[in-house]
């Protein structure tokens, strides 16, 4: 049967999977998908823990909660990044982080 | 959930998330990505979260997904032209995630509450209706699905974000009309702003 640990794995290496992409990867779009994926992994965590630690005979809602909250503030943060993105190559017509030294000192 | 199909959803999950950050074309990312939600939208599925399944599904897999292809679409962004790879950062990269993993490794190999399998932890309906019941039976409806031995996902989850959580709702409501205003402010022409002044 599969268990708690299973679950967390899983999330750990898709985790992991998205720390390598926001690392590695040099277009800020596919580091943008990477953190969302990030994002994902956590919540996959919280509802683990949530059907896992059963409260009164029901899933513990108050993470299922949290993650409901992580994904609407997640969907803002990518309107209001992509928006960035957008003016950002209006500006200097790349996506490429390496082209981006204006704050390097 | 039987076991063959947790590790297909994961495998789905894991690859298809390997193929966002392996892909050179962002194109192809993006689709991948949208797989690999599809496959964490079952394995929440596979943990009774429906709704939050469904909600990644739709907000996740739909529309920021569709969000993302439209502004590579829209930039006409190509494949990631072959650069001289910074080697440090590489390595780097890689002995940092590498690390992450084997520290979770060794933190859920000494993690005992993990062990438990998922049927050792079963739903109790017909307890969590009459512990509904003794404490007045607030809303009916609820009960009478725990009765009927089905979980109310979406139901419980209405509850709990319109009484424990309304504030914490009404916040993310004005978080959402603040994102919405800012969008709208960034993304506008400066240009356009210039020459209004200039009038």
């Amino acid at each position: 049967m599969v268990t708690l640990n299973d679950y967390l794995i899983a999330s750990g290496l898709l985790f992991g999977i998205g720390l390598a992409g926001v690392v590695l990867r040099r277009n800020i779009i596919v580091i943008f998908m990477c953190l969302e994926m990030m994002l994902s992994a956590a919540n996959l965590s919280l509802v683990a823990f949530s059907r896992f630690r059963p409260t009164g005979g029901l899933p513990d809602y108050d993470g299922q909660m949290l993650v409901f909250f992580i994904i609407t503030v997640a969907t803002a943060e990518v309107a209001v990044g992509l928006a960035i993105i957008v003016a950002l190559f209006r500006t200097k017509r790349t996506v490429h982080v390496e082209d981006i030294t204006s704050l390097s000192g | 959930m039987p076991q063959p199909l947790f590790y297909l959803f994961v495998a789905v999950m894991l690859g298809f998330g390997a193929a966002v950050v392996l892909l050179r074309n962002p194109v192809s990312s993006a689709l991948s990505l949208v797989v690999s939600f599809a496959g964490l939208a079952a394995l929440y599925v596979s943990l009774n979260a429906y709704f939050a399944g469904v909600l990644q599904v739709l907000v996740y897999a739909g529309a920021v997904m569709v969000l993302f292809l439209f502004i590579i679409m829209l930039m006409d962004i190509r494949e990631e032209q072959r650069r001289r790879i910074n080697k440090v950062a590489v390595v780097g990269g890689a002995a940092l995630v590498v690390g992450f993993v084997v520290q979770l490794g060794g933190v859920l190999a000494g993690y005992e509450a993990g062990r438990k399998p998922l049927d050792r932890v079963p739903l109790q309906l017909t307890e969590a209706a009459e512990a509904r019941r003794a404490a007045g039976n607030v809303s009916p409806g609820i009960t009478a699905d725990l009765e009927r031995g089905t979980l109310p996902d979406t139901k419980l989850v209405g509850e709990a974000l319109f009484t424990r959580y309304h504030l914490q709702l009404q916040m993310v409501g004005v978080l959402l009309l603040v994102a919405t205003v800012g969008v709208i402010v960034i993304s506008r022409r400066e240009d356009r702003v210039v020459s209004g002044r200039g009038e």
